[in-house]
């Protein structure tokens, strides 16, 4: 049955026209912005080329950002991929109070983050708070965490962690559900009945797409890191929390060089794009089983 | 498959246990510091419990010093309206890529798979200058007509309304409906199920949302509950953690309470961020 | 000779309890079918044997060896699954050489490295590898080897099922509905080539389905299950010749055997449709009153000569032409039932409502008393003679 060509037109309209004004057409002025030297409020604007991007290359304010966030993307999907393959394998290795703990992790995942990273300040507070009051209980040295340069990223990437852990966590969870109780019972009859054996010959390569396909998404969440910089360390002290999305954000909106802070959002969206590839080729893959 | 030991119970809720603790523990304290006086919460020694319940002089502060009920009325109106206009435009069109076969379909869907991939955060510079010159700054609108286009959610929508069979469109078709009707009297009744979690989605989004609001909005009156924490949190100045905390949990606690009331759903709908990416 | 014996196997799930106290002998050897519809216990059984799950009460043993103290792998069954189960993340060879390894190495001898770092791990390796070969060869796979189960059809996924069954030469292979997923013809040739198997090995086979042509054409003897009890346990003849109880009776036969009602009176004569036709034997004298009982006898058993035998009469009231044979249902002009008879094809085609008259013969009925248990009936020839 053709549906004449004026009511598709009205069904689509709307969203191509939002998708186009709001998505596209932005992306698009982002990329041609970065060519230019424009700053917010200048009445004219310049072609300069690649200039900005030769001028990104050498500022060290960008490459310690584009360096901290890498290692923060690290960090973060490093523990919170191993805290919630672990926590899934447990939960799921037997039946008892899987609901309460699922909660547990989950929580940190369903909350407010600027609200939990103000809880969070207090917890790091250097003499009030609840960290290193627990600390010189048992004797160890207490440290100005969010403070300490040495330390600042580490402690965010903790808070990067303990927010993220829960997601990995519920996406493990389905996956190991994923197993045919089948294959299982098939390794048992032929011996495979030791937890690191079952772990090694069955779960963990059927596990593999899952655990490509958490990454990615921990990685993707974990490059756009903002609220926790902006709101315990402003990408102090001495830059060694400046991140990508934070270094954008005052190029363009305190300092309204809008030009310079074009560049950084396109390699800020050229790293997106390859971790969405990623993320869409092992996808693919996943249902390859 | 057999029972397990009793030593490998023991050895699991030991583990799993003290790691539920650690990561219930910012939540624990937050509730027990808003109950304390600010003596206790700066005595050098490490207090669980208070010993002199102060719930009632922390939670008054937090209330009056900043409108922390307006801030969360905020993000009600702002959520809604997300979810409302994002519903009404991207519903539509779902069905029509989902059922409709019509010229430059496959342009379309390319664009749309593109725009997925573009993170909310990169269009923010050129959105900003355009609502800037036409006036919008600092309004809620600013909030809301940016993320009246949901992408993902066409997506999803599309791939829930591939499902459903085509004979239903065509019986409904042949009764006399015309396209828009079956948009909202067929397709969406058989939505119901993605669109809670598509909602979800949207909601624990735009409701966490800081980046956006601190771009838009000056005025603590119309700050959304991310935006006004901080603002409550430089009014409190960092040093009155009761009230501080009080703030905290009150803003949230209504997401927390969605999510343990609904928890099932809540975390398929924020799984679904994954997906996205 | 091994030979299984359970006795007493109880499990539950949650509310329901699945077996209720069964018991059951396997002898050595044979091949035995577990028939019954869905949610009568015979998976749970199965898996019970194989040590997938525990029972809450009762005992498996094999061969004096008491099953249930032992892990599935050390209990020498094989099973082969509905959804073939193989591990999809290795090749068809590794899937048959996983049980030789895991047997034929410890826990040391399969970490990761070891296969370039020991000799003797190796030399293992290449053994599992030869007598993979070798099962597969003879399942006709062995070309298979290097693909992985995603790149295989049905039919191929479950013959390498079997060979990793068949490779540890296991004292009894277990069956789970194993062709339950494959169309009608692959399910015609392997139903052959599972029943050549058994007579090859000579090994024990328990074999779990719901269809019933499966169970009587593969089996030595068939147990019909139903919600936990085995109804009956017999070889195929028995099960459909002498069924033990009506509800047997019902399963087993298509189209379903006809059941009609029929009356037991004082001193043991059978009267159905207002005649005698004949007596049961060891009835207990019920004060004289009239018992109710089943009359059975299958739509086959019917002939259109006039013989010794039950004659069933009315008009037709639906006709099924199958190609082979005529299935045509028959009201009864005294009562208002219906019976079912299988005529064959070259009987005058039938229309509905046109009269029809069948006899059955006398050896062909099957009484089943109120409680539905078969009742030893003595026809009397003579009575039946007297026309309808």
């Amino acid at each position: 049955m053709r549906v004449h060509p004026l009511n598709t037109l009205m069904l689509i309209s709307p969203a191509a026209v939002l998708l186009v004004v709001m998505l596209l057409l932005p992306v698009i002025t982002v990329a041609v912005m970065s060519l230019t030297d424009w700053q917010f409020g200048a009445a004219t604007l310049n072609w300069i080329g690649l200039a900005n991007y030769v001028e990104l290359w050498g500022d060290p304010v960008f490459r310690k950002s584009l360096g901290n966030t890498f290692l923060y993307l690290v960090l973060v999907t490093g523990g919170a991929v191993s805290i919630g393959l672990g926590a899934a394998l447990l939960i799921e290795s037997d039946s008892q109070l899987r609901g309460f703990y699922r909660t547990a992790f989950f929580m940190p995942v369903a909350s407010t983050l600027i609200a939990m990273a103000v809880v969070w300040q207090f917890l790091l507070h250097p003499s009030a708070g609840m960290v290193n009051q627990l600390l010189e209980l048992i004797g160890l040295t207490p440290r100005d965490w969010l403070n300490d340069r040495h330390v600042a990223l580490y402690s965010l990437a903790v808070i990067g962690i303990w927010q993220m852990s829960g997601l990995a966590l519920v996406l493990f969870l389905a996956g190991l559900k994923s197993i045919p109780q089948d294959v299982r019972d098939a390794g048992a009859l032929d011996g495979i009945s030791h937890p690191w054996e079952r772990f090694r010959r069955i779960t963990w390569p059927l596990l593999g797409p899952t655990t490509l396909f958490v990454v990615t998404v921990c990685a993707i969440r974990a490059l756009q890191v903002f609220d926790t910089v902006h709101v315990l360390t402003r990408g102090g002290p001495n830059k060694s929390t400046e991140v990508l999305l934070h270094t954008i954000y005052a190029e363009g909106f305190s300092f309204f060089r809008m030009g310079y802070a074009s560049a950084m959002t396109v390699v800020f969206i050229a790293g997106i794009f390859f971790l969405t590839q990623v993320q869409h080729t092992t996808m693919e893959r996943k249902t390859h089983y | 498959m057999n029972r397990p030991s009793l030593l490998f119970r023991t050895a699991r809720h030991l583990l799993l246990m003290t790691g539920a603790l650690i990561f219930l523990t910012p939540f624990i304290w937050m509730v027990l510091t808003s109950l304390k006086p600010a003596d206790e919460i700066f005595s050098r020694e490490l207090t669980l419990l208070p010993t002199r319940l102060a719930m009632v002089e922390n939670y008054t502060e937090a209330l009056t010093r900043v409108p922390l009920l307006r801030y969360l009325w905020n993000g009600v109106v702002v959520c809604a309206a997300i979810l409302v206009l994002q519903i009404l435009v991207l519903l539509p069109a779902a069905y029509a890529f989902a059922k409709i076969e019509f010229r430059g379909k496959t342009w379309a869907w390319r664009l749309v798979l593109l725009a997925l991939m573009i993170p909310h955060q990169a269009t923010a510079i050129p959105t900003y200058v355009m609502l800037h010159h036409a006036g919008m700054l600092n309004t809620l609108s600013a909030l809301i007509v940016p993320f009246s286009i949901s992408a993902f959610g066409i997506f999803l929508m599309r791939q829930f309304f591939r499902t459903v069979p085509d004979d239903l469109v065509h019986a409904a078709r042949l009764d006399g409906m015309s396209e828009f009707e079956l948009v909202w009297r067929v397709m969406l009744p058989t939505a119901v199920p993605a669109l809670f979690a598509f909602a979800i989605f949207s909601v624990v989004w735009h409701w966490n949302d800081y980046f956006w609001p601190l771009l838009v909005i000056s005025s603590p009156e119309l700050a959304t509950p991310p935006l006004g924490t901080m603002f409550f949190r430089n009014e409190e100045a960092g040093i009155n953690y009761g009230p501080l905390m009080a703030g905290t949990v009150l803003i949230t606690a209504p997401l927390l309470l969605l999510f343990i009331t609904a928890q099932k759903r809540f975390i398929e709908g924020v799984t679904l961020t994954g997906v996205k990416g | 000779m091994p030979e299984i014996k359970i006795k007493g196997l109880v499990k539950q799930f949650g509310a329901t309890q699945v077996l209720k106290g069964l018991d059951l002998e396997v002898r050595d050897g044979e091949f035995l079918t577990l028939l019954g519809s869905s949610g009568c216990g015979k998976s749970t059984l199965l898996r019970l044997i194989a040590g997938l799950d525990q029972p809450d009460a009762g005992t498996i043993h094999l061969d004096d060896r008491d099953l249930l103290q032992l892990s599935p792998s050390q209990r020498n069954c094989a099973m082969v699954f509905q959804s073939y189960a193989l591990y999809p993340h290795m090749t068809v060879g590794q899937n048959i050489c996983t049980p030789l390894l895991m047997r034929g190495l410890n826990f040391w001898q399969r970490l990761p490295a070891m296969r370039w770092l020991s000799p003797v791990v190796r030399r293992k390796h290449a053994e599992a590898e030869i007598s993979a070969r070798k099962v597969a060869q003879s399942l006709g796979i062995a070309d298979l080897l290097d693909r992985k189960p995603a790149q295989l059809s049905g039919g191929q996924r479950q013959r390498v099922a079997l060979a990793r069954a068949m490779v540890r030469h296991p004292a009894v292979f277990l069956f789970d509905e194993p062709l339950s997923n494959l169309d009608a013809n692959l399910r015609q040739t392997l139903r052959a080539e599972i029943r050549q198997l058994h007579d090859q090995l000579g090994v024990t086979f328990i074999y779990v389905t719901h269809d019933q042509h499966e169970a009587m054409s593969m089996s030595d003897r068939v147990a019909v299950m139903r919600e936990g009890r085995i109804l009956q346990l017999g070889t195929p003849d028995e099960i459909y010749n002498h069924p033990a109880n009506v509800e047997v009776a019902r399963f087993v036969g298509a189209p379903r055997i006809n059941l009609l009602p029929g009356e037991i009176r004082g001193n043991g004569s059978v009267w159905m449709l207002g005649r005698q036709i004949g007596h049961v034997e060891g009835m207990p004298d019920v004060n004289g009153e009239p018992v109710a009982c089943q009359v059975g006898f299958r739509p086959q058993t019917n002939t259109q000569a006039h013989v010794d035998g039950l004659a069933i009469h009315g008009p037709v009231s639906a006709v099924e032409y199958t190609g082979a044979e005529l299935i045509a249902t028959v009201k009864l002009a005294t009562s208002g039932q219906s019976c079912v008879f299988c005529l064959h094809s070259s009987h005058p085609n039938l229309r509905i409502g046109e009269p029809l008259r069948a006899w059955v013969p006398l050896d062909q009925i099957h009484i089943f008393g109120a409680d539905g248990q078969r009742l030893a009936f003595c026809p009397h020839p003579v009575l039946l003679n007297a026309a309808a």
